[in-house]
């Protein structure tokens, strides 16, 4: 009796699971190439891309989602909500955003929107089901930033694929990044000329399988 | 002038998660270094940045952290004496340097060593 009540139950509750939409979140450093990540899923998937990125520092400061994203690889189809986070910081000084040609007074706003998009970001780490960490590989890996993250996610059970990105670059150094965090996959890519893009999409799906 | 404050394990372990984020902030705001004995835990470290978030202003633009763990490379037994370790000094192992924005420009840091760079002052 007890176990087909718990069929029963299975039954129901696995319906909601299937039903239930993955949450793919992408985190980082401000300018790790977050954005262009989510832009080349978007482009190769959706043939648009769904969010700016740019040089400036801080350019995505809300969680954005775009839903129902399907990619395939290998005969095997993946649907999810991709949620690109604004990049986690530390500190944030308006002055850094007026050597960008910014006036003092959009740079002031930026700013404020900035740490409020910080805090966004972290609050949204509950609720991701896996997470992709970008991370610029010609930039040190060690930062305490790449390991509260990364932390955050091992606490709160979350599988988690490493993106080394800006491999296109002549400092790039991916076994650096490699080294850093042993314990995850990583994967190294330039998202911007879309480099190594089949195995990204390989690892991905071991990740949300 | 820079001040280095030292924070011995026994006055930090015992506070609460938001007993602690409110020292650390006082004191960086006040333009001190702090150098914790121990580490805080990834969770208490996601809720500083928060919570230093909340605070940044005109003059307070935020904060350089960083903490070093004691290395224990390769297998299985080399993590279990990491767990012993972590066990036995409740979280001692470790440091925790932590400074305001505006005075510490960076800290460089490589798995076993910490480098803390200040900012230069500005030329009248």
């Amino acid at each position: 009796m007890i176990s087909r009540i718990k069929g029963f139950f299975g039954g129901v509750f696995s319906v909601f699971k299937k039903r239930r939409s993955i949450k793919l979140g992408i985190y980082g450093h401000p300018n790790a190439g977050k954005s262009t990540i989510a832009n080349r899923i978007s482009k190769d998937w959706l043939g648009e891309e769904f969010t700016k990125s740019s040089a400036v520092p801080h350019e995505t400061r809300e969680v954005i989602v775009k839903e129902k994203v399907t990619i395939k690889s290998k005969g095997k189809e993946l649907t999810f909500n991709l949620v690109d986070t604004p990049g986690i910081a530390t500190k944030i000084d308006y002055e850094d955003f007026l050597k960008f040609k910014i006036n003092p007074k959009e740079a002031k706003e930026r700013a404020k929107e900035a740490t409020k998009g910080v805090i966004e970001a972290i609050k949204w780490l509950d609720d991701m089901d896996c997470v992709l960490v970008v991370i610029d590989s010609t930039q040190n890996p060690y930062s305490q930033v790449n390991i509260t993250i990364i932390g955050n996610l091992a606490a709160r059970d979350i599988p988690v694929l490493i993106v080394a990105n800006k491999i296109d670059l002549r400092k790039s150094d991916v076994k650096r990044v490699e080294s850093a965090f042993p314990q995850y996959p990583t994967v190294a890519v330039s998202a911007i000329k879309g480099d190594n893009m089949e195995s990204f999409y390989e690892h991905l799906f071991k990740l949300v399988k | 002038m820079l001040t280095l404050q030292y924070v011995p394990h026994h006055e930090f372990v015992s506070l609460d998660m938001d007993e602690k984020i409110r020292r650390i902030l006082k004191s960086v705001k006040d333009g001190k270094i702090l150098l914790i004995e121990g580490r805080l835990d990834h969770i208490e470290e996601s809720e500083l940045i928060k919570r230093t978030m909340q605070i940044i202003n005109k003059t307070f633009k935020g904060i350089e952290i960083a903490s070093i763990d004691y290395e224990f490379k390769g297998d299985f037994l080399d993590k279990l004496k990491k767990d012993i370790a972590h066990f036995l000094l409740r979280k001692r192992s470790g440091l925790t340097i932590v400074g305001p924005a505006t005075i510490v420009k960076e800290i460089r840091k490589d798995p076993s060593k910490i480098e803390l760079l200040t900012m230069e002052k500005k030329k009248k």
